[in-house]
């Protein structure tokens, strides 16, 4: 935090990478810095990498400017601090191995569960049609579950969020108005400020590219599609009373399908491209978290995939458990592990418009 | 012995890599010796942020017109008429096509930033700064295959009757420290890091002079050419220099230690005694002078002292202010004399005249009745804590250089074109700007320059 303090002091009064994204321009807008206001600009921050290309005070210069890497630190810090219940945010620390344990545990559990309650045969054997999966396990303790586990993570986010929003609000503590929600689902839809003010961000050296832009968009919009999916098969179930599994044309299947692959193609090429990353603009420390999450996402997807093409076969069963357990790891982590930056870079992006209009008409 | 290549460019900020990607694109080989290691590449370039060019139209980024006429205006007024009209004009009208061609070459310009709208019209800002034009500019050399190479000192220039050979190497590159070549683009800076030479002129307050850029400008090429019968051009004995804090590093501080707020306060030598105008005219025009009047203080020093009420005032600093609750307690923290520091807040509050106050304008709030007088801006000094910044002079650059023509070729002592030197950038500016300096002239005067002596060097070498 103090270095954070200590940079923006810096910055403040170059200014030379103002054009390059938000985080800049907010920095403009004040002279001292809370932890609060700090918090607010490391989750403004996109790690793009531009202005540490672009500075001429970068390391080796014994000014020792180094904003991604610095605003990357106060990042992981600030999803801790902002934790809820205040108990669990020590689940950040080895953030990696927490939620590798976790996911281990959960599938682990789904596997001994569905056998202690099922019968070999039945386990290893072949369904088809509707209500193949539930066979393996009712359909009402499955959304029983999972509608639990989505509903908590649900809850810790809000309050996680709520507590953040009211640490950056300051001076325009309150609600949010529905021009800077709406900017900042575009700013996020479209990673505005993963682009280096344009050029594309930087990774393994001073050359722009937009993998990681493109990587991002493939896991994100990958996890939405797949969200759709369970949405859309959960209203034809109760609505239409179709049960799953659907046919392969059918739009729970392809919406999942893409998903699917997003979620396993972002993944791989997210992890790649920090495996090249320039480890001058890496906190290390976090590691474990971003390869936490990423692999959670690959291992949802993986899952789902091996299922979807495997599902007539007798490998359905252990399959149907072991995603089920990803899924069920990766709902009650959310609040827990890197999942939380999509958030708080939200609610950062809503307060930046604000403050953008605040500005223009003040 | 056969050259090995067409173009050898010695040095590597703007105005080197405008030459090299110029004589690239018109066909010639090209090697580009930075003396400076990687990170360091491109001399005062890094610092920069902006570049003055002529338009006759507003653009996306330019707020209105900037003809011709007034940017010749302009130079003349900052120069006081130091300045070759003939090259001078010729490097204006050539600079509305700079616009476009450097963005061809891969830089981007964004909007004046935020504490420069003064400069929205006339100058057009590097999105990102003067690194990320030179990082833009590097990239696109490479792309085209110019050959860079890094702590690729030249230690010895070999020219025969105005003829440049080779170049002699301190580090081997490929085996051999000899580098010849058919045209030589020198484009290797001034030589205001250089402590040593500017004590010739500057006796030993030189030792108390900031370096604001590059520590490695130290003007051996410059002294090479002038020592091999290229003719010189500008006072040897000026530089630019601004007040920038005293904290700062002794090279390489850049843009982020200078200081605004002269205009807010008032500025006092170690002996606590003020010794100019501060409020003589806007920032930046006299922003310039503040750096040559504290070199001529005893021990190179001088204070900015200001109260709490005009903090708000001026741009962030990154060095804070040294406060004090009391006028004496803050004198005792700058090594000042308290009774004399007293006296002159006193003096000076006393002979403050009613008025109102705007910075945007030579307001009408002055002295009477003290010498030197405040013209404007006048407050007194009365609410505390009370505030300072210690300042030194920070060299910006030198005005000492090699002429040229229009063809950014050098001349001879003899007023004869040499067969195939050319110049371009900081060791020719003062072909242009005998003295004075107007925001982003330096990086007009590199691309200009640099584009024209990276093509005729070309044409030069391919004859």
């Amino acid at each position: 935090m103090q270095e954070a303090d200590r940079l923006m002091t810096v910055c403040n009064s170059c200014r030379y990478c103002e054009g390059l994204c938000a985080v800049f321009p907010a920095m403009e807008m004040r002279r001292s810095f809370s932890d609060g206001d700090l918090n607010y600009l490391a989750n403004l921050c996109h790690a793009c990498g531009a202005c540490y290309v672009d500075c001429q005070f970068s390391p080796p210069h014994e000014f020792n400017v180094n904003v991604p890497k610095t605003l990357a630190v106060a990042r992981a810090e600030s999803y801790a601090a902002y934790a809820w219940p205040r108990a669990l945010s020590g689940m950040f620390a080895r953030n990696g191995l927490v939620i590798s344990l976790i996911a281990a545990f959960s599938m682990a559990a789904f596997i001994l569960g569905f056998a202690a309650f099922n019968d070999p045969t039945l386990l290893f054997g072949v369904h088809t049609g509707p209500g193949a999966f539930y066979r393996l396990m009712p359909h009402n303790a499955m959304a029983a579950l999972f509608g639990a586990a989505f509903l908590y993570a649900i809850l810790a986010l809000i309050m996680s969020v709520r507590a953040f929003w009211r640490d950056i609000g300051e001076p325009i503590s309150g609600r949010a108005d529905g021009g800077s929600i709406f900017q900042a689902i575009r700013d996020a839809g479209e990673l505005r400020y993963l682009h280096g003010g344009g050029v594309g961000c930087y990774n393994e050296d001073d050359r722009p590219t937009d993998r990681r832009k493109l990587y991002h968009h493939l896991t994100f919009y990958g996890f939405l599609l797949c969200f759709a999916a369970t949405s859309v098969a959960t209203l034809y179930h109760y609505l239409l009373g179709r049960e799953a599994p659907y046919a392969w044309w059918d739009l729970p299947v392809v919406l999942g399908s893409l998903g699917g692959i997003g979620l396993i193609v972002g993944p791989i090429g997210l992890l790649l491209a920090k495996a090249q990353r320039d480890p001058a603009l890496l906190d290390d420390t976090s590691y474990g978290m971003d390869v936490g999450f990423i692999a959670m996402l690959f291992l949802t997807g993986v899952t789902g995939m091996a299922l979807l093409v495997l599902r007539a076969t007798p490998a359905m069963g252990p399959l149907l458990a072991l995603h089920l357990g990803a899924v069920f790891a990766l709902f009650i982590t959310m609040p827990y592990g890197k999942f939380v930056h999509g958030i708080y870079r939200f609610a950062a992006l809503v307060r930046y418009a604000q403050e953008r209009r605040d500005g223009l008409n003040g | 012995m056969n050259s090995k290549y067409d173009v050898l460019v010695i040095g590597g900020g703007n105005a080197a890599l405008c030459a090299a990607i110029s004589a690239r694109r018109a066909g010639a080989s090209v090697l580009v010796l930075e003396g400076a290691p990687k990170f360091y590449r491109g001399g005062n370039t890094r610092h920069t942020r902006n570049m003055r060019c002529a338009h006759d139209a507003a653009t996306e980024i330019l707020t209105g017109p900037y003809t011709e006429e007034e940017f010749w205006k302009d130079l003349l007024l900052v120069t006081g008429g130091q300045t070759d009209e003939e090259l001078a004009r010729f490097m204006i009208h050539e600079s509305k096509d700079i616009l476009n061609w450097i963005v061809e070459q891969g830089v981007r310009w964004q909007p004046s930033l935020g504490g420069t709208l003064s400069l929205g019209r006339t100058n057009s800002f590097f999105l990102g700064g003067g690194r990320a034009m030179l990082n833009a500019l590097y990239l696109t050399a490479e792309r085209l295959g110019v050959e860079i190479r890094y702590d690729a000192e030249v230690v010895d220039l070999r020219i025969e009757d105005g003829m440049f050979l080779s170049a002699e190497l301190k580090q081997p590159i490929d085996g051999a420290t000899e580098m010849r070549a058919a045209a030589l683009v020198a484009a290797a800076g001034g030589f205001e890091a250089n402590i040593e030479w500017l004590k010739e002129y500057w006796g030993e307050a030189a030792d108390n002079f900031l370096i604001r850029g590059t520590p490695y400008n130290r003007g051996s090429i410059l002294k090479m050419l002038l020592a091999k019968g290229v003719q010189e051009v500008g006072d040897p004995t000026q530089c630019h220099a601004v007040a920038i804090d005293a904290r700062a590093p002794k090279f390489d501080g850049g843009i982020i230690t200078r200081h605004d707020s002269v205009v807010f306060g008032i500025v006092v030598n170690k002996h606590a005694e003020r010794f100019y105008d501060e409020g003589e005219d806007i920032w930046p025009k006299r922003y310039a002078i503040w750096g040559r009047l504290v070199a001529a203080q005893p021990d190179q020093i001088a204070h900015i002292i200001f109260d709490s009420t005009v903090v708000t005032s001026f741009m962030p600093t990154l060095f804070p202010p040294i406060a004090g609750a009391t006028i004496a307690e803050l004198a005792g923290k700058l090594e000042l004399d308290p009774t004399a520091l007293e006296k002159t807040i006193t003096e000076f509050n006393a002979a403050v005249r009613p008025g109102t106050f705007d910075h945007t304008i030579l307001d009408d709030c002055r002295t009477e009745g003290i010498t030197p007088p405040k013209t404007h801006w006048a407050r007194r000094i009365e609410t505390p804590p009370y505030l300072a910044y210690p300042v030194r002079p920070g060299i910006t650059f030198t005005y000492l250089g090699t002429r040229v023509n229009r063809q950014a070729r050098m001349l001879m002592k003899d007023g004869k074109p040499s067969a195939n030197m050319f110049a371009a950038g900081e060791i020719m500016a003062g072909n242009v700007l005998g003295r004075g300096y107007a925001a982003g002239i330096g990086m007009t005067i590199g691309s200009v320059f640099g584009r024209i002596a990276g093509r005729e060097a070309a044409k030069n070498a391919r004859n």
